[in-house]
């Protein structure tokens, strides 16, 4: 791999080797600019993971009893949490993000939904709604469809274009066949005929057969929360990123923890400041800064990169970085079958559905959203939570574990967040991290509709498991959304200087060789799978920056 | 497992690594996966490193009240004992005076009940579920099962989950790979279409 030295601007800097970060450093490096790729997590290899449940702990719906080696870890990287700007925040995990190599596409669930031409229009069809920052995005799904047809061709995505009868026109078909169908999605299938709707075969960034040297997938289960063994799951650390790598203009630089964002006199950006692995502050020179972080971290980033030009932050002078947070809304139902499905097997979803997909003024308020069905409990996690058909422990306990644990499926719906400009991503006054940096505080209260849409969707997912034959069946509890591994909307792009952070290529309005390209700017949530959209986003964006570049309205090397 | 070691290596930095294994097919990571394997079991020993003898006994009487053996292996059979042990030496150590807390607690809940006892281990069954009960509430009990169930699901490399009896009790066969199809809905459907 290319090393550059830091003294030497390079063409771009990247920050977050993510899902978007790995995009638009491929783009870029494969266009000939060069580019370092900052990146606070581990380099972690395929030989690095392995079938463990206790060593992959990813996520704390449960006591956590592992380290977490894939996300940001809450001991180094505390956030605090309120629900009004009245109160003082508290610590307690809110978000969780893939800190690694590759980023949450290294350990996501796969699901590869494109949103509908109706997400991007969505204040228009719908009218206003009043506390809100719901609004149209400055692009239309037709502006990006090329873009969502080039990530699944250069990720490698499997699927069957036209089985969904509600998605979206696709240029292109998927470029590889659906995985096979599991008993998860086979009940979703049947429950969904019986009623009338309609199941059909996910896009998962899951190989079904190989692909671009890449092997397909082994089936071996241990896929959502876990790292991939074969490289089988799309991530941009197994596909993207060894591009980006080979074209001799990108460095992928892991261990490095940016702290701020260095100006000149004229007020662009210069360079980025960042600790290394041994903590000591190194400063990378760049002519441009490219901000990929996600939608917690950015706006920290942007927040925190204060100087005489910018006081409250970088690209802030209308006080939006931060605002309108998106924090994922869910909602679902669990059910036990007769006989064993053997969920532990295979990727995690088969079969989805989106007869809901669209808002509907009948239901009495905004929302919408999609199903899937699955079980993505591994044996630990399963058996120390708490669920009605599981006694604590003992004989009854035991038995409980044994007769379930391959029997149970959950039907899980993906809904739409309303933004807020009320629920934010601030710097906590008084909590650090583990480098003396102030923590990210989050304020959030979900808008009444979205609890609405939770309860709406989990009578759905009820109607679901009963049609589909489930022997017992019980709902999740709607509750306000209190942590997310779906952070978006902090740095909305739009057209309007005044109301927004982005332009519609992700430049910020107030600083030209700065761009941002997460999920921070998303304008709404859309139905809470962000990761295609925000890769069509990505290669979209590196592509403005291509042709910029290469016109020379922004400096570099061309 | 060595975990400080295990950390370094998960925390090396990238320098000449990048798209190293994009070469290496399955068979290959198969063999390193069951070469490690291998050598972690090599190195299991019945040896306690932090429990005395008396105190392993009453945290196994516990564990087996919270999954115990009846037609099939329960925390005892798992070696469930070993995990924990072997937990509070390496990755939990900060749970060492939980544990120690914990058992006199244990103790002094066992003689309020049955004033007449030696131990806790040296209880009936019934007797034992009764102190357990009785305990249900306290931090110590939850730590105590979380690490017991986690010690009976547990890849067997930490000590527990002897056999993967806890994997066969719940119908989950390790494999490396599986292939369609993977349950009995998906195999119905697959016979019909």
């Amino acid at each position: 791999m290319k090393k550059f030295d830091t003294n030497t601007a390079v063409d771009f800097v990247v920050v977050g080797a993510g899902a978007a970060g790995g995009v638009v450093a491929k783009e870029l490096s494969t266009a000939g600019l060069d580019v370092v790729v900052l990146e606070q997590g581990p380099y972690l290899l395929e030989g690095d993971v392995a079938h463990d449940e206790l060593e992959n702990w990813a996520f704390w719906n449960s006591p956590r009893i592992g380290r977490s080696m894939l996300a940001n870890n809450h001991e180094r990287q505390p956030n605090t949490f309120r629900k009004t700007n009245n109160e003082t925040a508290v610590v307690k995990p809110t978000i969780q993000y893939g800190q690694c190599v590759g980023g949450g596409s290294v350990h996501f669930t796969a699901n590869y939904w494109r949103f509908h031409e109706i997400d991007f229009v969505e204040r228009s069809r719908w009218g206003s709604i009043s506390g809100t920052g719901f609004d149209d995005w400055p692009i239309t799904y037709a502006e990006l469809e090329p873009y969502y047809t080039k990530a699944e061709w250069d990720l490698g995505i499997s699927g069957l274009a036209g089985a969904n009868p509600f998605e979206p026109p696709h240029s292109k078909p998927y470029p590889l066949p659906p995985l096979p169908v599991k008993s998860s999605g086979v009940l979703l299938e049947r429950g969904a005929k019986k009623l009338g709707w309609h199941a059909y075969s996910a896009p998962m960034a899951i190989l079904s057969q190989p692909y671009k040297g890449r092997a397909a997938c082994g089936h071996c289960g241990y896929c959502e929360c876990f790292g991939c063994e074969w490289g089988a799951k799309s991530s941009t650390l197994a596909s993207v990123i060894p591009m980006a790598e080979d074209t001799g203009h990108c460095e992928i630089r892991s261990g490095a923890y940016v702290r701020q964002i260095s100006v000149d006199r004229q007020g662009r950006v210069n360079g980025m400041v960042y600790f290394d692995g041994q903590r000591q502050e190194q400063m990378q020179r760049a002519k441009a800064v490219v901000v990929c972080a996600n939608g917690a971290e950015t706006p920290r980033l942007l927040l925190q990169s204060t100087s005489s030009q910018f006081p409250n932050g970088l690209a802030n002078s209308n006080g939006l970085v931060g605002k309108f947070l998106i924090l994922e809304c869910g909602a679902g139902a669990t059910g036990t079958f007769e006989h064993p499905l053997n969920e532990y097997k295979s990727v995690v979803v088969t079969r989805v559905v989106q007869d809901f997909y669209d808002a509907d003024p009948k239901r009495g308020f905004y929302g919408g959203g999609g199903m899937d069905a699955r079980f993505d409990d591994h044996p630990i996690a399963y058996a120390i939570s708490y669920r009605p058909d599981l006694p604590r422990w003992g004989s009854d306990f035991k038995r409980a574990v044994k007769e379930n644990y391959t029997r149970t499926l959950n039907v899980f719906a993906h809904l739409t967040s309303l933004p807020m400009e009320t629920n934010t991503v601030s710097l906590d006054p008084e909590v650090k991290d583990a480098w003396g940096q102030p923590a990210v505080r989050i304020t959030y209260r979900n808008h009444p509709d979205d609890l609405k849409n939770m309860a709406f969707f989990r009578e759905r997912a009820l109607e679901l498991l009963q049609a589909a034959g489930a022997k017992k069946q019980w709902g999740w509890p709607v509750e306000e959304v209190t942590m997310s591994v779906h952070l978006m909307g902090t740095c909305r792009m739009g057209n309007d200087p005044e109301t927004s952070v982005v332009n519609k290529y992700h430049r910020a309005h107030d600083v030209p060789n700065l761009f941002v390209v997460d999920g921070s700017s998303f304008v709404t949530s859309g139905r809470n799978q962000p990761t295609c959209t925000i890769q069509a986003l990505a290669y979209r964006a590196a592509d403005n920056m291509v042709q910029a570049a290469k016109t020379g309205e922004i400096p570099s090397s061309f | 497992m060595e975990n400080d070691s295990r950390r370094q290596f998960l925390f090396r930095s990238a320098t000449g690594l990048g798209g190293a294994w994009l070469n290496m097919q399955w068979p290959a990571i198969l063999a390193a996966q069951n070469h490690a394997r291998e050598a972690a079991n090599s190195h299991t020993v019945l040896v306690f490193q932090f429990f005395s003898p008396e105190q392993a006994a009453e945290v196994e009487a516990a564990a087996a009240q919270i999954i115990p053996a009846d037609d099939t292996p329960g925390a005892r059979e798992a070696r469930v004992i070993y995990f924990i042990d072997r937990a509070l030496v390496t990755f939990d150590k900060d749970k060492q005076p939980a544990y120690l807390l914990g058992l006199r607690e244990l103790q002094v809940k066992t003689l309020e009940l049955f004033p007449l006892a030696k131990s806790f281990s040296g209880l009936t069954s019934p007797q034992q579920i009764e102190v357990l009960h009785a305990i249900e509430k306290t931090d110590f009990f939850e730590l105590l099962r979380l690490h017991t169930i986690v010690g009976f699901f547990a890849r067997p490399e930490y000590g527990g989950n002897h056999n993967q009896v806890g994997w066969k009790l719940i119908g989950l066969e390790d494999k490396m790979t599986y292939e369609p199809p993977f349950g009995y809905y998906d195999a119905e459907y697959n016979k019909r279409q």
